[in-house]
């Protein structure tokens, strides 16, 4: 890698003022950056370490319900902490890469990247979360613009995940078989006011809501539910892994079994 | 009642508790003082002419000691090929000059162009990323039958074509193939790929190389499988080196998997920079290099025939193979896809007319070489998939059919150069047919259904030819080297001893067996004998280890010397007990003379031998033996195994249930290890048939460059295997009996798999004969609803 400035605040002010340098970047877990740097392709001046920021930590309930995630928290500390207020986003924390993996790579860093075949952009987007940064709040269905890209702006810092916890949820991810991420994962989560569908590892435009999936269960919340119902290959991704149509396929296999499991 | 030690013990493998506690020494811990380190700068672009290098910018770098291009290594040799193959028509193959760093074009991504030389790692990559190559880019030669066209883009400008050889073994005579085939009741044709794999050893390639002015000595540490190879190639046909002026160590290896047999460029440049820098010089490759610069493996296009008569008895075989060597030559590539592959296609069976035809392609790739197998599992599963496919379509029982065919008599001579010098096929496959519950699999595919999933079973049979050799047959056959081994047995005065073997362990476990028979020949304890291996400095020879070779072929070397070791020490014995030799026995490391109570133990006669006041006049002092072992034949051993999968019909995902192994190695001399050794060539084997797979695009980019997208088989991609090693028809020209075991799970489990996978998907009513590895889910999937 090339040389850079490496700094550890402690205060989430004290980060925002840090990341203002020219060229500076966020460091959550470093899961994607590390490697990216090891390969020299990235040559940030300065790395900002968010792990130092006590207020950036840990899983706690809010009063309206609802479980908020700091944004430094690592995989296995929500793999752990949530699985009593929201098991299904626990359970989707728990299937994250390896143990190294999930106790050094956060959900903040996760939902930051927005790779498109990683797990919490579908928790996030499924779940309808907010995303909570140092300036603004900003809905779910707002922040997931494509592949790699959100609506955070040059230096913004994820500094909380706000989930509405929902009656039922699943995470139902196939297996990449070299990576292991997702190569189609489905979060489905059941709202008193409705369900939603979100899909990562599938698309071409990275996570994305399958309304009419969720449109057809709000109808009637059953498997039989999607019978015609078929996701359009043209935007899917083909690779060494899988076609598109196997990957719309596999939508509908992967919704059909998170049903299932809400049952 | 299992042994607890000597021949047929299970000792405790010695070396895992330093690979274990983290004690080994591996060639990346070795560092010497002064050391710098390369770089190499590696082409992105699989095909291209070099227009030029410029380093100047590069030059005057902080750290930068020395900057190597192509044109430092006009004069000096290239890396060599170890086996000249004689194509059908008599004309040696081609072989095309391979350049340490490039010379002209590149040829493959991660070609080296250029290689930095600094005093920090960080510093060579800063300096080479100022180097400035221009490359006017050549179309890729890619698709091996596009690239055997006439007019097609040469990947070597000098040759005639991209065919280094159009080689056949068998039948010569086409119109008597043609005439077998013409009159057969039933003809299975099939067409398959045999899909390219990395290695992917756990350590990667390392070398550090010193040169001392003083002496001029080189020491060159490296990642081998086979250090005296590497020394005498590299200073017969690279650097112009005499070999008593180089040691070269192979200390701890941590896998080779025959992708560490081969001599590579990159240990030939630090050898070279060490002396042309007056510094030792590093390198040590990233796991992203090592997917574009070691040898990968098989990668065969073939198409395979059949003929059966109306009992349906086997009575022809043809292949049509594309075999890709890559863009260069490696060691000892030319020899897997020719005379360790063709020679198999008998297989297990007595098929009278065989026929194999094998051309050999350049593409701008990898250079492609022996993988666990080399040759014999691509044989293999070419064989077996198309016996299986008959067995399908003409309604019969697989396992019948294979028995009805199998050899029974042996010795017995093959349409294709090989004696099968003894084996008991049926024997083993009702080992399998017990071990693996068959009567059982009705009752468990019922099971499987009732969950929703598929259910197959899959046989495979194999032959295997290990121990290659002798070395006067393989030298007709074009072999540049001699294929016996060595071993020098040196009692220590108090009656230790040191075997120094030229065998390589790297994960076979040769620290722990090959004392049991050095202690079972003598009766001593195991844990007074030790073995030395891996460096030139320390053992007479040795020809390394791959091939399943080190028991039969170095393992035999040692029984000689043993012998003799033996043999002297009777005559020191004879001495001390004032008693003929003749009369001299020698049990549970007591000399005795035959029919008294006089004895003497082995720690009285070594120290004799060291100590040699009361000693015979004629005898010279000190007990040290060293034996060379050039084998009679190869090895031959063989197997049935049975494979069961699942298959989730609504994701095409195969999970492998349960695998069974009944193997005929000969005499075992550690169970355990035999085992181990199955289980992970099992692993490899499952590896290649669901998972690993080297992609290219038809630029030549490699599609699958690191583990995000190359697929290894980890722990739970692979059951418990039940192995049954209790069939045993001991090798009949060794003086262990022993056939070897490496390569045995690698070469028969990939068809065993696909087998079972297509029993699966025939079971859900979709009639599938053929898929290629790896069965994916995807391609699961799209075979069942294609």
């Amino acid at each position: 890698m090339y040389n850079f400035e490496f700094e550890k605040p402690s205060t989430i002010a004290d980060a925002v003022a840090a990341l203002g340098s020219e060229d500076a970047q966020a460091l959550g877990g470093g899961q994607t950056l590390i490697p990216t740097l090891k390969q020299r392709l990235a040559s940030p001046s300065a790395l900002i370490s968010l792990n130092g920021i006590a207020e950036m930590q840990g899983v706690c309930v809010d009063d309206d319900g609802s479980v908020s995630i700091g944004g430094a928290t690592t995989h296995a500390t929500v793999a752990a902490e949530a699985a009593s207020s929201y098991p299904a986003l626990a359970a989707l924390a728990g299937q994250i890469g390896d143990p190294a993996v999930r106790n050094r790579g956060t959900i903040g860093g996760s939902i930051a990247n927005n790779d498109p075949a990683a797990c919490y952009p579908a928790g996030a987007l499924g779940s309808g979360a907010t995303i909570v940064t140092n300036t603004r709040q900003i809905g779910a269905d707002d922040f997931f613009e494509g592949m790699f890209s959100t609506a955070l702006d040059e230096g913004e810092i994820i500094t909380a995940v706000r989930f509405p916890v929902p009656q039922a949820a699943s995470y139902q991810k196939f297996l990449q078989p070299a990576s292991r991420f997702a190569l189609v994962g489905v979060y489905l989560a059941r709202f008193a006011d409705g369900v939603r569908v979100a899909v990562t590892g599938a698309s071409e435009d990275g996570v994305f809501r399958w309304s009419e999936a969720e449109q057809a269960l709000n109808g009637a919340f059953r498997t039989d539910a999607l019978m015609g119902l078929s996701i359009n290959p043209m935007n899917m991704i083909s690779d060494l892994h899988g076609s598109k149509e196997y990957r719309a396929h596999l939508v509908g296999v992967m919704t059909k079994r998170a049903i299932e499991a809400c049952m | 009642m299992p042994k607890d030690s000597g021949i047929g013990a299970s000792s405790k493998r010695r070396e895992d508790v330093r690979f274990l506690t983290g004690a080994g020494n591996y060639t990346d811990d070795i560092n010497v003082r002064g050391q710098a380190y390369v770089h190499f700068l590696r082409s992105d672009i699989a095909h291209g002419r070099i227009k030029s290098v410029d380093t100047s910018a590069a030059e005057g770098m902080p750290g930068v000691v020395k900057i190597f291009t192509g044109k430092d290594f006009e004069g000096v040799g290239g890396i060599p090929c170890g086996w000249e193959v004689t194509d059908k028509h008599g004309a040696p193959m081609q072989e095309p000059p391979h350049p340490i760093l490039a010379q002209g074009k590149v040829r493959h991504v991660g070609d080296p162009i250029a290689a930095v030389v600094a005093d920090s790692l960080e510093q060579a990559r800063d300096a080479a990323e100022a180097i400035d190559v221009d490359i006017e880019v050549l179309p890729a030669v890619m698709n091996m039958k596009a690239a055997a066209q006439d007019g097609a883009t040469l990947v070597h400008d000098d040759l005639k074509n991209n065919i280094c050889y159009d080689w056949q073994l068998g039948e010569a005579d086409d119109a008597k193939v043609n005439e077998v085939f013409a009159n057969a009741a039933h003809v299975t044709t099939l067409d398959l790929v045999n899909n390219r794999l990395v290695a992917n050893p756990m350590e990667p390639r390392v070398a550090v190389a010193e040169y001392s002015r003083g002496t001029e000595d080189y020491t060159l540490y490296t990642t081998s499988q086979n250090p005296h190879v590497i020394r005498l190639l590299m200073c017969a046909f690279v650097l112009g080196l005499p070999e008593h002026k180089v040691r070269v160590v192979a200390p701890d290896v941590g896998g080779g998997f025959g992708t560490k047999i081969f001599h590579y460029a990159e240990e030939a440049f630090c050898t070279f920079a060490a002396k042309a820098c007056n510094r030792p010089v590093k390198w040590s490759s990233s796991r992203s290099e090592a997917f574009m610069s070691d040898a990968h493996g098989r990668d065969h296009v073939s198409t395979i025939e059949l003929a059966l008569d109306a009992d349906n008895n086997f009575v022809g075989l043809r292949t049509n193979t594309y075999a890709n060597l890559g863009a260069y030559l490696s060691t000892f590539s030319s020899s897997v896809p020719t005379w360790l592959h063709g020679t198999l296609m008998a297989g297990n069976y007595k098929t009278p007319v065989i026929q194999v035809n094998v051309k050999a392609m350049f593409t701008n790739t990898v250079p492609v070489d022996a993988y666990r197998g080399a040759g014999r599992p691509e044989a293999t599963y070419q064989l077996e998939r198309v016996v299986d496919k008959a067995a399908r379509e003409l309604g019969v029982d697989p396992i019948a059919l294979r028995r009805q065919n199998f050899i029974t008599q042996f010795p017995y001579d093959t349409p294709v150069a090989l004696t099968y010098d003894t084996g008991d096929y049926n024997g083993t496959m009702d080992k399998l047919e017990a071990a693996a519950d068959l009567a059982g699999f009705a009752a468990r595919r019922a099971e499987s259904e009732a969950k929703g999933k598929l259910r197959g079973l899959g046989i495979n049979c194999y032959i295997e030819a290990c121990g290659i050799a002798p070395s006067n047959i393989v030298g007709m056959l074009g072999a540049r080297a001699g294929l016996y081994d060595a071993a020098t047995v040196r009692v220590n005065a108090t009656g230790s001893i040191s075997v120094m073997v030229g065998a390589h362990s790297h994960g076979q476990g040769h620290e722990t067996a090959f004392p049991q028979v050095v202690a079972d020949m003598i009766g001593i304890d195991e844990s007074m004998i030790e073995i030395v291996h891996g460096d030139t400095s320390k053992i007479p020879f040795g020809m390394g280890t791959y091939g399943s070779r080190s028991l039969a072929v170095c393992g035999s070397a040692m029984v000689k010397a043993t012998e003799k070791v033996i043999e002297k020490a009777k005559k020191i014995a004879a001495h001390l007990l004032e008693a003929s030799e003749a009369d001299i026995e020698l049990k549970d490391g007591q000399f005795s003379v035959a029919g008294t109570d006089k004895s003497v133990a082995w720690g009285d006669v070594t120290l004799t031998a060291y100590v040699p006041h009361n000693y015979p006049l004629e005898v010279e002092p000190g007990l040290e033996e060293t034996a060379f072992y050039d084998p009679a034949n190869f090895t031959f051993p063989s197997g049935a195994y049975a494979c069961e999968v699942e298959i989730d019909p609504e994701t095409g995902q195969v999970s492998v249930e349960k695998f069974t192994a009944a193997d005929d190695f000969g005499n075992i001399i550690n169970p355990m290890i035999v085992d181990g050794q199955v289980h992970g060539g099992i692993g490899q084997g499952i590896g290649q048939a669901l998972l690993e797979n080297c992609a290219y695009d038809e630029n030549g980019q490699l599609l699958s460059a690191s583990f995000m997208d190359y697929a290894m088989p980890r722990a739970d991609d692979l059951p418990f295997y039940a192995v049954d090693h209790s069939s045993q028809t001991p090798c009949t020209h060794n003086p262990l009996g022993v056939k070897g075991c490496g390569e045995a799970g690698a070469i028969g489990s990939p068809p065993a798999v696909v087998h079972a996978v297509l029993d699966a998907m025939n079971s859900g009513g979709k009639a599938v004969d053929q898929i290629d590895m790896p069965v994916s889910p995807s391609r699961v999937w799209a075979a069942m609803n294609g």
